[in-house]
C-alpha cells in the first residue's frame, strides 16, 4: 500500500489532466469563436477620487475630467503626423518619440501618448479622432482645487511610479497616487476602486460590444469624502498675513486636538500641480531651494523655541517644588551663574517672581529657577532625565503622531547627550552648562506644531489629545483611538494656574501690550530666537526669529497657536501681530483693527533674506 | 567522474533536456517581440532564460563531480545556511509585488526557497535514516514535522502561500517511510470537506457526512466498531465544514478567498482572476488538436494570458502545440516521475530512498498544482512548471534537487 500510493497518485492525476485536456481541447469548441480574429481589449474604468472639504463643509478639492491619449503602436496606420502633433500639442519630433517608446513597451499593448488633455482640448480633439487608427481616449478624473491655499496640507497627485508599483501590487502603470499632504495620508480612503471592463474588436477595430456580455467586467467606485479639520478660512487668512515672510503657523482647537490651521509660507498654488503642467511646475518649486515652498515649515523646520519654553520652565520648577510662587528674584540686567560668565537680560522692572516673570520674560529668573530644578538632584544626570521627562511629557523630541506624512521629531536633550558631548566621564558637567535650556536657547530644538502643542496642553491646564487633521469620513465622524485618548503631562493642574496668570499679563502689561483685541482675553507669550546659517561653509548669524504663542480666550479656550516668522526679530514685532490677528479672525470672524493688519500685510522680509545672498557684508537685528 | 557518467540514469537526464529545450521554446514564444532579431538578446526574458540554462550545465556537473558522501555528510549545514538565507530575506530581501522572497544583485535576483527544498529533503532523509527514528512514535513525528514547517512558516511570512503550499509534498516520503495512515486519510478527508462544502453549502454537506458515517458504521457492524468514536469523528468533521466559512472570511487573504471562489464558479468581485484563468483555457482551448504552430498563437502572441512565461507557461503548449503538444507534456513528466519513484525504490540505503522519494514527491507536487491551476482544476497558486517556467533560481533548483540524487543512486553500490 505505502508503495502503492505515488504510483497510484501520478497515474490518478496524469489520466484527470489527460481527461480535461482533451475536453478542453478537442470537444468543446466554444473558445475557437472567442480566439479567432478577435481580441479583447481592457479598459479602465477610473473611479472619481474622494472630495475633501474643510470642517465647515466649504469644498476644497473636487475632480475635473481629464482624457489620455493612448495607442496600440501595431494597429497605428500611416497618418498625418504634422497635424496630429499639432492637435495633441507636441511637436512631430515628441510624438515620433512617444510612438517609439510606446512600440519597445509593446507592439500591442496600449501606451499612454499624451496624458491628460483637459476638456477643452479634448472636445476639439474628439471631432478628429476617428481619423487616426490605432489612437483612442481614456477618461481620467484629475484634482480640481476650488480653494489657492492649503497646497502644503491636501498634496498633490501624480502618476505611480515604478517603486510605488512595486511596494504595493494594487498599483498598475498608469494609475494616480497621492503624494505628500491628506492625498498621500489618506490615498486608500480617497482612491476609491478601480473598475475593468472587457471589449471585443473585430479585426477591423471597430464593432466593440462588451465581452461575455460584461461577465467579467468591474464597477469603479468613487474614493471616499473626507472632511479635514482645517477651517478654510482662517488657513486663507493666515497664508495672506504670512506672504512675502517665511515660517510657519499652527493653530489648534485644544479641547480636541483637532488643527485649525497649518500654514507654511512662501507657499503655492496648488493648482499648480495638476495635470500637464505638473512636472514642470514640481521642478519649478522643488530647485528653489533658498526659499523651499515644498518644505513644510510647520511640521519639519526645528527651531531654538525661544522665551515661550519659559512657561515650561516654571512649570516644571512648580512641580519639582524648588520655587515658591511669591519668591521674588532681583535682576538687573543679567544673570552670573559661574565665575565671568553671564546670560544677559534686557530691560524690566525688578524684581520678579513668576507671574511677573513670565510677563516681562525676565531670563534671570528663569535660569535660577531652572538651575535649582536640575541642582535638586543628586547629580546633574539624575536632574536633567527628570526635567527631560517633564518636558517629554509635553510631546516634545517627538513626532507626535498626527496624521500628515512628514514631520520631524525636534531634539530633547538627555543625560546621555550631555555625557557625549562633554565626554563624561573624562570631564564633568554641570546644570550650568546646560542653563540656554531654562530659556529656550540650549539644545531643544521644536518644531512649530510641537509648541502649537505645548500651547494647547497649557490652555487645557495639563492635557492634550494628539493634534490630527481628520474629522469625518464620507459625512460621519470618525474615531481613531489614538486622536480620543488623553495625554496627560506630568505637572498638576494648579500648577498652570500661575504660568496662565503670567502668560495673560503679557498682554496686560508685559511684552504684548499693544496687541489686546478688545473683547478677547489673550494668554500669549513673546520668543525670539537666534539663528545661523551656512552658506559656502561659512556660519553667520542672522537676523532672530520672531515667535509666538497664544491661545484665547482665556477660560474655555477655543484656539492655541504658535506662530515663527523667520529672521522677523523679536517676538512681538512679527509673529506677535499675525497670532492676534490670527485669534481675532477665528474667535469674532472679522478685523476691526485694520491698521495692524495693514501693517502686516505691506511689510516683506525679502529684503532681510536676500541679505545673506548678496555677498556683501550685512548688518541683523536692524 | 567517468565512472559516475557509466552508471547514472541517463533516462531522466534525456527526459529533462527534453523539458528544457520544450519550455524554452515556450518562453521565447511567449516573450518575443516583432522587432527582436537575435535569439541571444540577454535583455530579453528567452535570452536571459539561456544564460540561466547554460550556467545550469555547469551546475550539473558540479553537482555530480561532488562525493556522493558529502551530501549525507553535511546535510545539516547544508539546512542551516537554506533556514538562515530565509531569514535574511526580512532582513537584506528585496520586495517584488508585496513578497520579501527575492535577493537581489542588479539586475537578477534569487529566491532562496527555490533552493531550500533540496536542504530540506536531505536533512529529512538523514534524519529519517537514524536508527532510533520511528514515525510511528509521536516524538519522531513531531520532529520530522519540524523540519519542514521551520522553512514553510518562513515562506508562508514572506508571504508565498503557492511556495509554501509545496513543502506538503513532503508527506510522501513520511508516509513511505511509516507515518500511520490515518494522517493520509484525514488529510484527505479534510480537502474532500473543504471543497466540497465550498462548492455545495454547510446545510448540504452536513447529513451527508451523517448519512455516510451511519452507513459506514452499518457495514461495519460485524468487527463491533465503537460507537463513541463514530461519533466524535461525525461531530469533528461537521464541525470543521460548519467552520469552512469562517476560515475564508478570517483566515484566508481576500485574494486568496477569491482564488477559490473562482475555482467553484462564484466569482462575482474581483474578475482579476477569473480573467486570467479564463484567458489561460481560452488560449488552451482554442488550440484544438495540431495546435496553431509554434509562434502563431494568437492568444499568446497578443499577450493576453497574464505570466505566461512563467506560471502559465503549459496555457501556450495548449494554444500553439495542441492536444498533442500538452499529451506530450503530461507524458514526459509522468514518465519522469514514475522512473524517479522507480529509482527512489530500488536504493539499498534509507538516506538515498528517502531523498529520491522527496524528489519526486516535489516534483510531482509542483507538476499537478501548476497544471491543475492552469487548466482550471485548482484555485491560482503561483508556483512554477519545473524546468519549462521562466526562471532562473527555479531551474537550477530543479536541477541541484534532482542532480544530487542522480549522483547518489550512481553510487548505490559502492555506499553500502
Amino acid at each position: 500500500m505505502r508503495k502503492l500510493l505515488p504510483v497510484i497518485l501520478v497515474s490518478f492525476s496524469a489520466i484527470i489532466f489527460m481527461a480535461r485536456l482533451f475536453y478542453l481541447q478537442i470537444i468543446d469548441d466554444s473558445y475557437d469563436e472567442v480566439s479567432t480574429n478577435i481580441a479583447v481589449r481592457k479598459v479602465y474604468d477610473y473611479p472619481q477620487r474622494g472630495y475633501i472639504y474643510d470642517r465647515n463643509g466649504e469644498l476644497l478639492v473636487g475632480n475635473q475630467p481629464a482624457y489620455d491619449v493612448m495607442a496600440i503602436p501595431l494597429e497605428v496606420k500611416t497618418f498625418d503626423t504634422l497635424e496630429l502633433a499639432s492637435l495633441l500639442k507636441l511637436s512631430p519630433n515628441q510624438l515620433k518619440n512617444q510612438l517609439n517608446k510606446a512600440w519597445r513597451y509593446s507592439p500591442r499593448l496600449a501606451s499612454v501618448i499624451t496624458p491628460q488633455l483637459t476638456k477643452k482640448e479634448y472636445a476639439y480633439l474628439q471631432e478628429r479622432m476617428h481619423k487616426y487608427e490605432g489612437f483612442y481616449i481614456q477618461k481620467r478624473s484629475l484634482r480640481d482645487y476650488n480653494v489657492k491655499h492649503s497646497a502644503n496640507i491636501l498634496g498633490y497627485i501624480a502618476e505611480a511610479n515604478n517603486r510605488d508599483i512595486k511596494k504595493n501590487p494594487y498599483y498598475q502603470s498608469g494609475d494616480l497616487i497621492g503624494k505628500q499632504g491628506v492625498e498621500e495620508q489618506y490615498e486608500e480612503e480617497l482612491r476609491g476602486v478601480r473598475g475593468v471592463k472587457y471589449f471585443l474588436r473585430d479585426i477591423h477595430n471597430k464593432n466593440i460590444k462588451p465581452f461575455k456580455n460584461g461577465t467579467f467586467d468591474t464597477v469603479s467606485k468613487k474614493g471616499n469624502d473626507l472632511t479635514l479639520t482645517i477651517d478654510a478660512q482662517l488657513q486663507k487668512y493666515g497664508e495672506k498675513l504670512m506672504e512675502n515672510k517665511r515660517g510657519g503657523i499652527v493653530a489648534i482647537e485644544p479641547a480636541t486636538g483637532e488643527i485649525l490651521s497649518l500654514i507654511t509660507a512662501p507657499t503655492y498654488d496648488p493648482d499648480k500641480l495638476v495635470g500637464r503642467k505638473r512636472s514642470r511646475n514640481f521642478t519649478k518649486l522643488y530647485y528653489d531651494t533658498i526659499s523651499k515652498p515644498l518644505y513644510n515649515r510647520p511640521l519639519q523646520a526645528i527651531y531654538a523655541p525661544g522665551s515661550p519654553f519659559k512657561a515650561l520652565t516654571g512649570l516644571a520648577a512648580l512641580q519639582e517644588e524648588v520655587v515658591d510662587l511669591d519668591e521674588s528674584f532681583s535682576c538687573n540686567g543679567s544673570y552670573t551663574y559661574a565665575r565671568g560668565v553671564r546670560m544677559g537680560c534686557h530691560h524690566h522692572p525688578s524684581p520678579v517672581e513668576m507671574v511677573s516673570g513670565i510677563a516681562y520674560s525676565c531670563n534671570s529668573y528663569f535660569a535660577q529657577i531652572y538651575r535649582r530644578t536640575i541642582e535638586k538632584y543628586e547629580t546633574p544626570q539624575l536632574g536633567i532625565d527628570a526635567w527631560r521627562k517633564h518636558m517629554a511629557s509635553f510631546g516634545l523630541g517627538d513626532y507626535l503622531g498626527y496624521d500628515l506624512p512628514v514631520g520631524r521629531a525636534g531634539l530633547l536633550p538627555d543625560a546621555e547627550y550631555y555625557n557625549r558631548a562633554y565626554e563624561y566621564p573624562t570631564y564633568n558637567w554641570y546644570a550650568s552648562a546646560t542653563l540656554s535650556n531654562a530659556i529656550g536657547q540650549g539644545e531643544v530644538l521644536t518644531t512649530p506644531i510641537q509648541l502649537a502643542n505645548v500651547t494647547a496642553a497649557i490652555a487645557n491646564k495639563g492635557w492634550y489629545y494628539k493634534p490630527h487633521i481628520i474629522k469625518k469620513i464620507n459625512e460621519e465622524s470618525i474615531e481613531i483611538e489614538k486622536y480620543t485618548t488623553k495625554q496627560q503631562t506630568t505637572i498638576d493642574k494648579k500648577h498652570f494656574e500661575p504660568i496662565i496668570e503670567g502668560m495673560h499679563d503679557v498682554f496686560n502689561y508685559g511684552t504684548a501690550q499693544f496687541l489686546q483685541v478688545p473683547g478677547i482675553e489673550i494668554c500669549g507669550k513673546t520668543g525670539t530666537s537666534e539663528n545661523y546659517i551656512r552658506i559656502d561653509g561659512e556660519r553667520m548669524q542672522l537676523t532672530d526669529h520672531s515667535i509666538f504663542v497664544a491661545f484665547a480666550p482665556k477660560e474655555n479656550p477655543k484656539i492655541a497657536i504658535a506662530v515663527f516668522v523667520e529672521n522677523g526679530y523679536w517676538g512681538s514685532r512679527y509673529a506677535g501681530r499675525i497670532s492676534s490677528l490670527m485669534i481675532e479672525k477665528y474667535l469674532k470672524g472679522n478685523i476691526e483693527r485694520t491698521d495692524l493688519e495693514s501693517w502686516i500685510l505691506s511689510h516683506s522680509l525679502e529684503d532681510e533674506y536676500a541679505k545673506p545672498y548678496s555677498g556683501e557684508p550685512f548688518e541683523i537685528n536692524q | 567522474m567517468p565512472k559516475t557518467l557509466l552508471q547514472i540514469d541517463w533516462l531522466s537526464i534525456l527526459i529533462v533536456i527534453l523539458l528544457i529545450a520544450f519550455g524554452w521554446s515556450n518562453i521565447y514564444s511567449t516573450t518575443v517581440t516583432a522587432s527582436d532579431l537575435e535569439v541571444f538578446d540577454f535583455s530579453k526574458i528567452y535570452g536571459k532564460q539561456l544564460i540561466w540554462i547554460g550556467l545550469g550545465v555547469f551546475i550539473t556537473v558540479l553537482m555530480l563531480s561532488i562525493e556522493a558522501k558529502f551530501f549525507e555528510k553535511f546535510s545539516t549545514v547544508i539546512y542551516i545556511v537554506a533556514v538562515l538565507s530565509l531569514s535574511g530575506l526580512f532582513l537584506f530581501g528585496k520586495t517584488i509585488a508585496g513578497q520579501t522572497a527575492w535577493y537581489s544583485f542588479g539586475s537578477f535576483s534569487i529566491q532562496p526557497a527555490e533552493f531550500v527544498k533540496t536542504a530540506v529533503a536531505l536533512v529529512l532523509a538523514k534524519y529519517l535514516s537514524e536508527i532510533n527514528v520511528d514515525l510511528k512514535k509521536f516524538k519522531s513525528q513531531i520532529k520530522a514535522a519540524g523540519i519542514i514547517a521551520i522553512p514553510f512558516l518562513l515562506i508562508m511570512l514572506q508571504p508565498d502561500a503557492g511556495s509554501a503550499l509545496i513543502y506538503l509534498a513532503f508527506i510522501i516520503p513520511l508516509y513511505r517511510e511509516g507515518l500511520p495512515h490515518w494522517y493520509i486519510v484525514v488529510g484527505f478527508l479534510v480537502a474532500a470537506i473543504f471543497i466540497l462544502t465550498l462548492k455545495f453549502g454547510f446545510t448540504i454537506i452536513a447529513p451527508i457526512i451523517f448519512a455516510m458515517a451511519v452507513i459506514i458504521f452499518l457495514f461495519n457492524r460485524k468487527n463491533k466498531p465503537k460507537i463513541l468514536k463514530y461519533i466524535l469523528i461525525t461531530i469533528l468533521c461537521t464541525g470543521f465544514s460548519y467552520s469552512v466559512n469562517f476560515i475564508l472570511n478570517e483566515v484566508l487573504l481576500p485574494h486568496q478567498k477569491d482564488r477559490f471562489d473562482v475555482l467553484i464558479g462564484e466569482s462575482n468581485d474581483i474578475k482579476g482572476s477569473a480573467f486570467n484563468l479564463y484567458q489561460s483555457e481560452v488560449a488552451i482551448g482554442s488550440g484544438g488538436f495540431w495546435g496553431k504552430g509554434w509562434l502563431k498563437g494568437t492568444q499568446t502572441q497578443g499577450r493576453f494570458v497574464p505570466e505566461q512565461h512563467t506560471d502559465y507557461i503549459f496555457s501556450t503548449v495548449g494554444e500553439e502545440w495542441g492536444f498533442l503538444g500538452t499529451s506530450l507534456v503530461v507524458v514526459l513528466f509522468t514518465s519522469l516521475i514514475l522512473r524517479l519513484f522507480y529509482l527512489a525504490e530500488r536504493q539499498k540505503s534509507q538516506f538515498n530512498r528517502v531523498y529520491g522519494y522527496c524528489v519526486f514527491s516535489v516534483i510531482f507536487f509542483h507538476f499537478f498544482v501548476n497544471i491543475a491551476m492552469v487548466i482550471g482544476l485548482f484555485p491560482t497558486v503561483g508556483i512554477p512548471l519545473p524546468f519549462f517556467s521562466y526562471g532562473g533560481s527555479g531551474l537550477w533548483g530543479f536541477l541541484i534537487l534532482i542532480f544530487i540524487f542522480l549522483k547518489l543512486d550512481a553510487k548505490r553500490k559502492s555506499l553500502n
